[in-house]
């Protein structure tokens, strides 16, 4: 499986390759945003979600745990699922992956064993206070594809 | 005019609370039942569960509510439910029971906004004179709204990423402290000194908040400590964290409050409680002679008794809701 890395050294950065990917988006889109606080996952998200051309302010999803978006070109479902861990399965979020529209989560790898098998893990490393690597790694040939295309 | 007895109900989030509130302003009787033990153990509301313990009990709070405020449904003049914005199950649970009250005993639907009974909150201790600013801050929310009338709501600005609310929470986190953040953090507040530079964000003429910027702060500051092996002096980052939340929540909203010419300003939503946010408000407004009034401290809370108040108004003007009334996960005010 490729592994792909691209250094961000600033917010634009980051919503640069957002709207890449949003570029190549598809109904049924998943993307896993991993990485500790501050890193990038809303900055991402929010980058995404104005190329999908959903006007709303993308605010953080922690304490609603998942906001819906459904006026842009595709829906766009953007979870934080950091105060469920492995309490997932009564939660129906699990429905989200059918709904037709992107779904974006953050800290995904707290519920990876329920994740779908085909999806986009990005993990966010800061390694300076602006800059960040992001590395993708693309699960599923759908998604290769979609790495090869956009980064 | 005849007097109007409101049954609130509120389920959006982790309390059932159910509340009868005559005319708008006098509580008679409200019973919560608050989930906050159940969901301690998942570290946070977790939407499926709380939509279960709210079926199983909603039946159980509306009786005890009535009962203890020796009433009939026949007494009752409406039946107000908040139906968002919230958790979606949790909201469903609500609507129903409203819907299925107001079929059953014939009594007028009122679809109420959550947000709107935060504001709202505050007609139960004191009035609401127009034009008003009302600060919203809660875990979901940082909102200030201009109003000029009952339920007239103008948004000035709000949040651009993190509630004031999550940002509490999130800097808990990284300074490790137990869920939920907020309180303990402005009790650690109180034992710290401001020694810990914080930059104020948002700095502009805009009425919009940013609290993302705050957190990122502390985590750098945090870690940038640790590499140089120092401790954290988790009181002082405490303190220094809540004077620069209460500074750039002052300063927008005493400059709203000034541009608008206000005769009051409201502070409504779960974050009010926060004792430095209210002793510098007070302080503020009282040098100002700008009147302030906030929630006692058990209306902060979600509480059935705010959608009651709340609804009389949407009662006044004839805002009724009918049978399709829909729930609203991200209803805005």
């Amino acid at each position: 499986m490729d592994e792909y890395k691209v250094t961000s050294r600033s917010e634009q950065d980051t919503i640069a390759v957002a709207e890449n990917l949003e570029a190549e988006k598809f109904p049924g889109m998943v993307i896993c945003l991993n990485g500790e606080l501050g890193c990038g996952k809303t900055v991402f998200t929010k980058g995404f979600a104005a190329a999908l051309g959903i006007e709303d302010t993308i605010t953080s999803p922690t304490f609603n745990i998942i906001k819906e978006y459904l006026n842009g070109e595709m829906p766009l479902y953007h979870m934080d699922v950091y105060r469920l861990e492995k309490k997932i399965e009564s939660t129906g979020l699990l429905d989200y992956f059918d709904k037709g529209g992107v779904v974006i989560i953050e800290w995904a790898n707290l519920i990876e064993d329920y994740l779908p098998e085909e999806r986009l893990d990005i993990f966010f490393k800061v390694v300076e206070e602006d800059i960040r690597v992001m590395k993708f790694v693309p699960h599923g040939q759908k998604y290769e594809e979609l790495c090869e295309d956009a980064l | 005019m005849k007097d109007v007895y409101i049954l609130g109900i509120e389920s959006s989030c982790d309390e059932t609370s159910i509340s009868i509130v005559k005319n708008g302003k006098e509580e008679i009787v409200t019973t919560t039942l608050t989930q906050i033990d159940i969901h301690k153990k998942f570290g946070g509301v977790v939407p499926e569960i709380a939509s279960r313990s709210h079926a199983e009990c909603i039946t159980i709070v509306i009786d005890d509510c009535l009962s203890k405020a020796n009433m009939k449904m026949e007494d009752i003049t409406a039946i107000a439910v908040t139906y968002g914005p919230g958790l979606a199950g949790s909201l469903l649970v609500g609507v129903e029971a409203a819907k299925a009250l107001s079929l059953a005993y014939n009594k007028p639907l009122i679809g109420v906004n959550h947000m709107a009974g935060h504001i709202y909150a505050n007609n139960l201790v004191d009035t609401m004179d127009f034009p008003l600013i009302c600060l919203v801050i809660s875990g979901g929310h940082t909102e200030i709204i201009y109003m000029d009338d009952d339920l007239s709501f103008k948004k000035l600005g709000s949040t651009i990423d993190d509630s004031v609310g999550e940002a509490f929470d999130k800097v808990g986190r990284v300074i490790d402290v137990p869920y939920p953040g907020g309180p303990v953090i402005d009790k650690l507040s109180k034992e710290g000194k401001d020694t810990y530079e914080l930059p104020l964000p948002m700095d502009d003429d805009s009425y919009n908040f940013s609290f993302s910027g705050i957190k990122s702060a502390v985590i750098n500051l945090v870690h940038n400590e640790k590499q140089r092996g120092n401790e954290i002096r988790k009181e002082d980052l405490c303190t220094s964290f809540e004077n620069i939340v209460v500074k750039t929540l002052t300063k927008k909203t005493m400059k709203a409050v000034k541009e608008y010419n206000v005769k009051e300003l409201l502070i409504a939503g779960g974050v009010s409680a926060n004792s430095g946010i209210r002793e510098e408000f007070k302080k503020i407004c009282d040098k100002e002679g700008i009147k302030l009034v906030v929630p006692k401290l058990s209306y902060c809370t979600d509480n059935g008794a705010m959608i009651a108040a709340a609804g009389y108004y949407y009662y006044k003007k004839g805002l009724f809701s009918d049978y399709s009334l829909r729930i609203n996960p991200g209803l805005d005010l």
